[in-house]
C-alpha cells in the first residue's frame, strides 16, 4: 500500500479507537460503561475488550473518589458538558491503583439515541510520582514558613518589653506596634531599668533593619545599656561606651537611641537625656505647650569619635514623650506624618501619658491606612503630682 | 437561568427595605449577608419562601432544573454557602465554619436579615443536615424541610452503615489536593485569561469554585461529621428524598433519616447518583410539589380537625 493510499483510507474507525494508546470509554449519562478500548482494559487489568454489563466508572474508583465523582465531577460535566485534566486513581482488578488523567465530554446521540459520555484516560504513574514529590515539597515549605513565623513571633515577643514597671511618683505609658502583620522581627525597642533605688533609666531605640540579625543587635544594645549604666549612669557616657562595644561587635548594623536617666529628688525628678542619632524627646507642659529636649548626637555603631551630650532638667508634672522614626516617617501617598503633625497631636492630647501615647499610635496607624510599614515605639512619662 | 442580583432584591429590582436591619451578622462591612452569599431571589413575592441550599462541591446552579419550577407560587431563594460558588471570599471563616453550626448560624442570620419565616428549606447532601440544624435552632423560621440525599454520618459506625471508612475519607482529601495542583490561585488565572469568559464559562467557574483550603476543611466537616443525635430533635414535617442507587448517601442513610425524624416520609427517586435534581429533575420537582401540597398548612389544619 502506498503512502497516499494509507492517508486516504486510514485505519478503520473501530481500529482507530481500539488500538489508541490511551484509555477510551463510552458511558451512558449514569456513568455505566457501554464500551471500552484495549488500553482501558489493560489499565484496569481485567483483560479482554468485552464490556461487562454493569461496570461503571464509579465501580472502578476507590470509595473516597466516588464522593468526588458524585459531588463535583458529574455536576460539572452536567453543567459544562465536559471536564478536563481530572486526576483520578483507577482500581485495578488486582487491587492496585493506577493514577490517570481523565477528560470527558457529553456527546449527543444520533437518530434519537440518548447522549453518551466519552472519556479519555491517560496513565500518569511517573507524573504522579513527580506530583507527589512536588506536593510534599510544597507542604514542607509551607510548614517551614509557618515554623519560621512562629519563631519570629516568639523572638518578637522577647523584644517587646512587658508593661512598664511601677515606678513610684512617675506615671508611664508605652506602646510598641510591629510593622506589617507582626511576623517579621522589627528593630524598635524600649527598656526601663533601675540603677539605684530611686534612680531609673529609660531607653528607646531603633536598630536599622529587621529580622533575626537586627534582633540580635537589639539584644546586644539592651544588655550593654543595662550593664554599663550600673557603673556610670550619665547618659552621654553610657552611650559612648555602648558605641564602643557596638563597634567591636561583629555587625554592620547601627542603632539610634534616646537614653533618659531619672533620679528622684524631694521636689520632683532630675532628668538627663542624651541622643544618639535619635529624634529629641518632646516635653508637654500642663498648659499644652510642647518643646524639644535633647541635643542631636551620633548614631551608635557608626564612628569611633562620636559626639554625645547630656541635657538636664527638672521634671515636675510635664509629660516627656520618646518615639522612634516609625512615627514621623509614617507615610500616606508619600506624605510624611512629620514633626509638625506630631507636635500638634501631643499639644492637643490630654495631659496624661496613656492618652498621649495612644493618640500617637492610633494617629500614625490611621495616617498609614491601618497598615504600618515600620515599627512604632512610643514611651511617655510624667512626674506625679506631689501628694 | 437565574439572574444574579447584587444582593437581595424584589423581582422589580428594587432593594427590599430593611434589609440591613438588626439580626444581620456583623462582618464589619457594608455588604449584607445576602450579598455576601450571592443570594438570588425570583418568583412570587407574596408566596411562601422556599430556600434551596446546595451541598458539598458545587453552588446554587445545581438547582437550576428544579428551583424555577417553584417560582409560579413561591418566593424562591437560592444562595451559595460561604466558601462555595459565588459567595464573597470573606464570608468564609475557618473558625466559624469548622463545624456545621457555623453554616447553620449563617442561614439563620440570612433568613432574619431578609425577614423570612415559616419557610420551606430544601437542603441537598450536607445541607440537608444544615437545614435540619436550622429547624432545630429556630423552628419559627422553618415550616417544612426537604432533605435531599441526606447522610447524617458518612463513616460506618457499628451497625450503622454510612458507606465509608476513615481511610476512604483520607483518600478523598488526597484526591482533592491532587486536583488542586496548579490551582492555588484560581482568581489570578481568571484575571490573566486572554478572552473575556462567556456567561457559561463564568457560571462553570462560579459553580466549581472553591479555594483548596476551603474545599479541604468543608470536606472534613462534611464527611467526618456525625449529626445522628441532632435529627431526633427535628420537629417540622420533613420529606426525605433518596436516590435509588446513590454511592455517596446510600439507601441505608435515607432510611435511617426517615426513621429518626419524627414527622417524616421517605420518597425514593428511581435514579442513580447523588444529585436527583440533576439526574431526575422532573421526579424531584414532582416529589417536592406533592409533599408540599399534602402537608400545606390548610391540609394539616383539616387533618387536625
Amino acid at each position: 500500500m502506498s503512502v497516499a493510499d494509507r492517508s486516504a483510507q486510514g485505519p478503520p474507525e473501530e481500529d482507530l479507537l481500539d488500538l489508541a494508546p490511551c484509555g477510551y470509554v463510552v458511558m451512558d449519562l449514569d456513568g455505566r460503561i457501554i464500551s471500552a478500548n484495549r488500553e482501558f482494559e489493560r489499565m484496569v487489568g481485567s483483560g479482554g475488550s468485552s464490556a461487562d454489563g454493569e461496570r461503571s466508572l464509579a465501580s472502578l474508583l476507590p470509595a473516597g473518589a466516588r464522593i468526588f465523582l458524585e459531588t463535583r465531577l458529574w455536576p460539572m460535566l452536567e453543567l459544562d458538558q465536559s471536564v478536563r485534566e481530572i486526576a483520578l486513581d483507577l482500581m485495578r482488578a488486582d487491587g492496585s491503583r493506577l493514577p490517570v488523567l481523565f477528560n470527558a465530554a457529553v456527546v449527543p446521540g444520533h437518530d434519537g439515541a440518548p447522549p453518551t459520555i466519552r472519556a479519555v484516560l491517560m496513565e500518569t504513574t511517573e507524573r504522579h510520582r513527580y506530583e507527589q514529590d512536588l506536593l510534599a515539597a510544597t507542604t514542607a515549605a509551607e510548614a517551614a514558613r509557618v515554623e519560621a513565623n512562629r519563631l519570629s513571633q516568639i523572638l518578637q515577643q522577647t523584644f517587646v518589653p512587658p508593661p512598664p514597671p511601677d515606678i513610684p511618683n512617675l506615671r508611664v505609658a508605652a506602646t510598641y506596634r510591629p510593622a506589617g502583620d507582626g511576623t517579621v522581627v522589627g528593630g524598635d525597642f524600649y527598656d526601663f531599668f533601675r540603677v539605684e533605688p530611686s534612680h531609673w533609666m529609660i531607653a528607646l531605640g531603633d536598630v536599622r533593619g529587621k529580622g533575626v540579625e537586627a534582633a540580635a543587635v537589639t539584644s546586644f544594645v539592651r544588655h550593654s545599656l543595662r550593664t554599663l549604666a550600673i557603673e556610670d549612669a550619665d547618659p552621654a557616657r553610657v552611650l559612648a561606651r555602648v558605641n564602643r562595644a557596638l563597634l567591636e561587635h561583629d555587625t554592620d548594623r547601627y542603632c539610634t537611641l534616646v537614653l533618659a536617666s531619672l533620679q528622684r529628688e524631694p521636689d520632683g525628678w532630675e532628668i538627663q537625656v542624651s541622643l544618639a542619632g535619635h529624634a529629641p524627646a518632646l516635653v508637654r507642659e500642663p498648659s499644652g505647650e510642647v518643646s524639644e529636649l535633647g541635643i542631636l548626637g551620633t548614631a551608635l555603631g557608626v564612628r569611633d569619635d562620636p559626639q554625645f551630650h547630656t541635657v538636664r532638667r527638672r521634671l515636675r508634672t510635664e509629660a516627656v514623650t520618646l518615639y522612634t522614626d516609625g512615627v514621623t516617617d509614617a507615610r500616606r501617598d508619600g506624605e510624611f506624618f512629620g514633626d509638625q503633625r506630631l507636635r500638634e497631636l501631643v499639644a492637643s492630647s490630654w495631659h496624661d501619658p496613656a492618652s498621649i501615647t495612644d493618640d500617637i499610635a492610633s494617629a500614625v496607624l490611621d495616617h498609614q491606612g491601618g497598615d504600618a510599614s515600620d515599627d512604632i515605639a512610643v514611651v511617655t512619662f510624667q512626674g506625679a503630682e506631689q501628694a | 437561568m437565574f439572574d444574579r442580583v447584587a444582593g437581595f432584591a424584589h423581582p422589580g429590582g428594587r432593594r427590599a427595605p430593611g434589609n440591613t436591619a438588626a439580626g444581620t451578622v456583623n462582618y464589619g462591612t457594608a455588604m449584607t449577608l445576602a450579598e455576601r452569599l450571592n443570594a438570588t431571589v425570583r418568583g412570587l413575592p407574596e408566596g411562601q419562601a422556599i430556600v434551596f441550599v446546595h451541598g458539598y462541591g458545587c453552588g446554587q446552579e445545581i438547582w437550576r432544573h428544579v428551583a424555577p419550577e417553584f417560582e409560579v407560587d413561591h418566593r424562591v431563594l437560592l444562595i451559595d454557602l460561604p466558601g462555595s460558588g459565588g459567595s464573597e471570599g470573606s464570608a468564609y471563616d475557618p473558625v466559624r465554619h469548622a463545624s456545621l453550626s457555623g453554616y447553620r448560624d449563617d442561614l439563620i442570620a440570612l433568613l432574619d436579615e431578609l425577614d423570612l419565616d415559616s419557610t420551606v428549606l430544601v437542603g441537598h447532601s450536607v445541607s440537608a443536615m444544615i437545614v435540619a440544624l436550622v429547624q432545630i435552632e429556630r423552628p419559627d423560621l422553618v415550616d417544612r424541610l426537604i432533605l435531599a440525599s441526606p447522610s447524617p454520618r458518612y463513616i460506618d459506625d457499628g451497625p450503622y452503615v454510612g458507606g465509608f471508612s476513615e481511610a476512604d475519607i483520607n483518600d478523598l482529601l488526597t484526591l482533592m489536593s491532587r486536583n488542586h495542583l496548579g490551582w492555588q490561585d484560581p482568581l489570578a488565572g481568571m484575571v490573566a485569561a486572554p478572552d473575556a469568559p462567556g456567561i457559561k464559562e463564568e457560571l462553570v467557574e462560579l459553580f466549581c469554585r472553591m479555594r483548596p483550603a476551603v474545599a479541604a476543611q468543608f470536606a472534613e466537616v462534611t464527611f467526618r461529621g456525625d449529626n445522628r443525635a441532632d435529627l431526633v430533635e427535628v420537629t417540622a414535617p420533613t420529606l426525605v428524598l433518596q436516590c435509588r442507587d446513590d454511592l455517596v448517601a446510600p439507601l441505608t442513610t435515607g432510611k435511617y433519616v426517615s426513621e429518626v425524624v419524627a414527622d417524616s416520609e421517605l420518597r425514593i427517586i428511581e435514579t442513580r447518583g447523588h444529585c436527583p435534581q440533576l439526574s431526575a429533575p422532573e421526579e424531584t420537582t414532582a416529589a417536592i410539589r406533592d409533599f408540599l401540597a399534602r402537608t400545606s398548612r390548610t391540609s394539616r389544619a383539616s387533618v387536625a380537625r
